[in-house]
């Protein structure tokens, strides 16, 4: 099975890409998978980035309010998104 | 033999069609305000008013260029929804909410927001409730070039406490 994460605004330069994708030969990935994936394979400030409240969590384009709970699978798109600045 | 022409009746300038009640875009190029705000304003012919706002990009300092970027799955879907919330709020005829998206360097339109109401503190409160939330509640980053490269521009508590007004 294979996430894609995509990082948004500032995520970007923390994580130093645009997005990363993950395969796991093991089945489903839950949220503690997820946050030792980014800091094993990304960094640990990206792996601290998605845990801090501040940074909003959509799956497939779903604004997450649990993500402690969430089990991803194949061919999700979770989507890391920090504070935002429009207008 | 006289070609005989079939024709039409035309304005005299061809109008930008606009979507009604609600026309939402997010653009990745320049606009032209005076069209769309003619165009918007033609097809509110009822509306007793139109306000509008015009958020362009401030010749601040050694700021070079400015950034927008978005998440196509929420951000202008997010947009409509909030144009739908300002839609049912204010009792409107309709809205216009256009955003840019790209690099844009200063003096460039970002933001237009227009609407049209039957009396005129709706569509300046729509106007008004429309612009605190595109930003600080809609899903898009903004960035500025300057001297010494880019930089994120975090959300104002000033944003905050506008966005707090309308709860």
């Amino acid at each position: 099975m294979a996430v894609r994460v995509v990082y948004l605004g500032k995520l970007q330069d923390v994580a130093g890409r645009p997005e990363s994708e993950f395969s796991s030969s093991s089945g489903d990935l839950d949220w503690p998978d997820l946050v030792e994936v980014l800091r094993n394979h990304v960094n640990e400030d990206v792996a601290d980035a998605v845990c801090d409240p501040r940074n909003k969590i959509a799956v497939n384009g779903q604004i997450q309010s649990d993500r402690e709970s969430l089990v991803f699978k194949h061919g999700d798109e979770v989507a890391l998104l920090p504070p935002v600045s429009g207008g | 033999m006289a070609t005989r022409w079939r024709c039409c009746r035309r304005s005299a300038v061809a109008r930008l069609a606009i979507a009604e009640p609600l026309d939402v875009r997010l653009l990745d190029k320049g606009f032209s305000v005076g069209e769309a705000l003619a165009g918007f304003n033609a097809a509110h012919g009822a509306a007793g008013g139109v306000v509008s706002f015009l958020g362009k990009v401030r010749p601040d300092g050694d700021v070079k260029a400015l950034e927008l970027t978005h998440y196509e799955p929420l951000t202008l879907p997010g947009m409509q929804e909030l144009a739908e919330a300002a839609f049912a709020r204010f009792g409107l005829d309709g809205a216009l909410v256009w955003h840019r998206v790209g690099v844009m360097t200063p003096g460039e339109s970002i933001v237009l927001v227009a609407t049209a109401a039957r009396h005129r503190r709706d569509a300046f409160a729509a106007v008004d409730f429309l612009m605190d939330h595109l930003k600080s509640a809609s899903w898009l980053w903004k960035r500025e070039r300057r001297d010494d490269g880019w930089h994120w521009i975090e959300p104002r508590e000033d944003d905050r406490k506008d966005l707090a007004r309308w709860q």
